[in-house]
């Protein structure tokens, strides 16, 4: 039941609008994995599917962040698989909170890991494996708590190791530097787990600031983390992951993820940030003009080039 | 010495005495974070910190506010896929000190970061673990760091989400009541508590209150722990934080008082 074979994805231009991939990739009750750690996370993605009104979604991210939050309060998801679930050096996620705590009048389900097991899911995922072994968990409840982290016996030295199953989501939004119009992926800085996504993923959309030749990606291979042959669409989306960050491009808006507090504290203010920034834009280019110049001056990344390496033989 | 400092800049001051040149630390969020960053530029210029962002060996040259921040990235010594980090640098035994808090812990040092209540109905839902429980078992020492009061050092956590010497929770694991060795576990598990009061040891695995800040009494201690508090038969009292150090964390660190606050 875990084999699987792929047939490569091989187009000559997959390029559409984010619109049009969404559109044609996602939908209702898929399990969703939007990745990024801190880095590269693709906002504009997210937004686009809210607009589209797609639900019923299980969410898989190892930090839900305020991504998947937003998704929440705009009721996406039926159910959320994750390993913490906060704003990183600020505190809680509020949508999260309100739909799963005692007083909740709506709840979210919630399948919950650590960081290493959903690593280790998304590796026996890409493999082809049904699952992966791991030190970890015990002493921890963890185990009482999640019925899918159980232990084997290794058949070598009898050492009992916890096991978690293989996670090979529906469909996958891996955002990047660079790509080339079949969708061969550049990556630098922070990887989070994009290249296990894109293996273990049905379908993938790579969204990239920008879109340039394969002759220019071929100079430098090493760079490639994510092969067009995985690819279904690729779309040019420049600025797509504010508040986020894209090394090299624009800094993370620190700011935003502190003053986001106050804002999603409140459903009306919740609510009212979702109406201007997401339903009150038609696509990411109207969210980066109602943010105005001020993003740019702010955000935009001060130069700090390497030194290119020697391909030669 | 300074005699004008908050309890947060004195834990992370504090803290970060306990990181030694050279070594190899995996940095959390939070104090954790200002504490390795201050050791850095103080005693320890060659503390090698590993963030599990995937940044090895980084030279932030601003406070970073997450645990990803670009700055953890730019002149760092490498970056790895967070596969790497979980992996090979920390199931693979390289990381010598790990760094965690919460919002329980009890006397084993048992840590909890998951729910406080019932699991499937809690009155807050916390963050959960992220990468908190596999430090706690792989790190060679833990290093805890929380703020004393009853609510968070409690006679059982609501919940174990990181384990410490034995297993003792409200809800017992159907692994039983194990302790780190019964477990095999390839850390040696939490070895200091640095608090807002002052600093506690662990002796065959139970918090013992072994240091007192300036200004700080044991029955002040005493009165915001959960469980009756071992005490050592002689308590250091800890040096005031050092002005430069005070100058850095205000001035350099964390300007915006964000851990400091």
């Amino acid at each position: 039941m875990f084999e699987r074979t792929r047939k490569a994805k091989i187009k000559d231009n997959k390029i559409c609008s984010m619109n049009e991939a969404v559109a044609e990739s996602i939908h209702p009750g898929d399990s969703l994995l939007i990745d990024g750690f801190t880095h590269l996370i693709c906002f504009a993605a997210a937004h686009e599917i809210i607009r589209q009104g797609i639900k019923n979604l299980v969410g898989i991210r190892l930090t839900p962040d305020l991504i998947y939050d937003q998704m929440l309060e705009a009721n996406c998801f039926k159910k959320l698989v994750f390993s913490w679930a906060g704003n990183p050096g600020v505190g809680s996620l509020h949508a999260l909170r309100r739909k799963s705590e005692k007083t909740s009048t709506t709840r979210v389900e919630l399948e919950e890991y650590t960081h290493f097991a959903m690593v280790a899911r998304l590796l026996a995922g890409s493999a082809n494996l049904p699952f992966m072994p791991l030190k970890n968990f015990k002493g921890s409840n963890i185990v009482d708590t999640n019925p899918d982290i159980r232990f084997i016996k290794c058949p070598y030295s009898g050492e009992e190791l916890a096991t978690v199953p293989a996670l090979n989501p529906d469909v996958a939004v891996v955002h990047c530097q660079r790509a080339d119009k079949m969708g061969n992926a550049q990556v630098w800085g922070l990887y989070g787990t994009q290249k296990e996504v894109a293996f273990a993923s049905s379908r993938v959309i790579v969204v990239a600031e920008e879109i340039v030749d394969t002759s220019l990606l071929r100079t430098d291979p090493n760079r490639t983390l994510v092969p067009g042959i995985l690819v279904d669409h690729v779309v040019h989306e420049p600025w797509g992951c504010h508040p986020s960050y894209v090394q090299g491009y624009y800094d993370r808006d620190n700011d935003f993820y502190v003053s986001w507090d106050k804002i999603s504290r409140d459903p009306k203010t919740y609510q009212d940030y979702l109406g201007e920034f997401v339903f009150g834009v038609k696509d990411r280019n109207g969210y980066v003009k109602k943010m105005g110049s001020n993003l740019v001056e702010r955000l935009k990344a001060k130069a700090r080039m390497c030194e290119g390496v020697d391909y030669g033989y | 010495m300074a005699t004008n400092w908050t309890s947060s800049e004195m834990m992370a001051v504090r803290a970060s005495q306990e990181l030694k040149d050279n070594e190899i630390v995996f940095v959390g969020i939070g104090l954790p974070n200002l504490a390795c960053n201050l050791a850095r530029v103080t005693h320890a210029p060659n503390l090698f910190m590993i963030y599990e962002s995937g940044a090895v060996g980084t030279v932030p040259t601003r406070v970073p506010v997450s645990i990803g921040d670009p700055t953890l990235v730019t002149d760092s010594l490498s970056i790895a896929s967070q596969a790497d980090i979980f992996q090979l640098y920390l199931q693979g035994g390289l990381i010598e000190v790990g760094f965690l808090g919460g919002a329980q812990v009890d006397r084993y040092g048992n840590i909890n970061t998951t729910v406080i209540g019932c699991y499937d109905n809690p009155s807050v839902r916390l963050p959960g673990s992220g990468g908190a429980c596999e430090i706690a078992i792989h790190s060679q020492r833990l290093l805890i760091i929380m703020r004393m009061s009853p609510k968070s050092f409690v006679e059982k956590c609501d919940y174990v989400t990181s384990p410490g010497h034995r297993m003792v929770a409200k809800h017992p694991s159907k692994l039983g009541q194990g302790t780190r060795k019964d477990w095999g576990h390839p850390g040696r598990g939490p070895v200091k508590v640095i608090t807002d009061l002052g600093v506690c040891d662990f002796v065959e695995g139970e918090m013992v209150l072994t240091e007192m800040y300036p200004g700080v009494t044991e029955a002040q201690v005493l009165s915001a722990c959960g469980w009756k508090l071992k005490i050592a038969d002689k308590i250091a009292l800890a040096e005031p934080p050092a002005e430069a150090s005070l100058k850095l964390l205000r001035e350099k660190l964390d300007p915006g008082k964000l851990f400091l606050g």
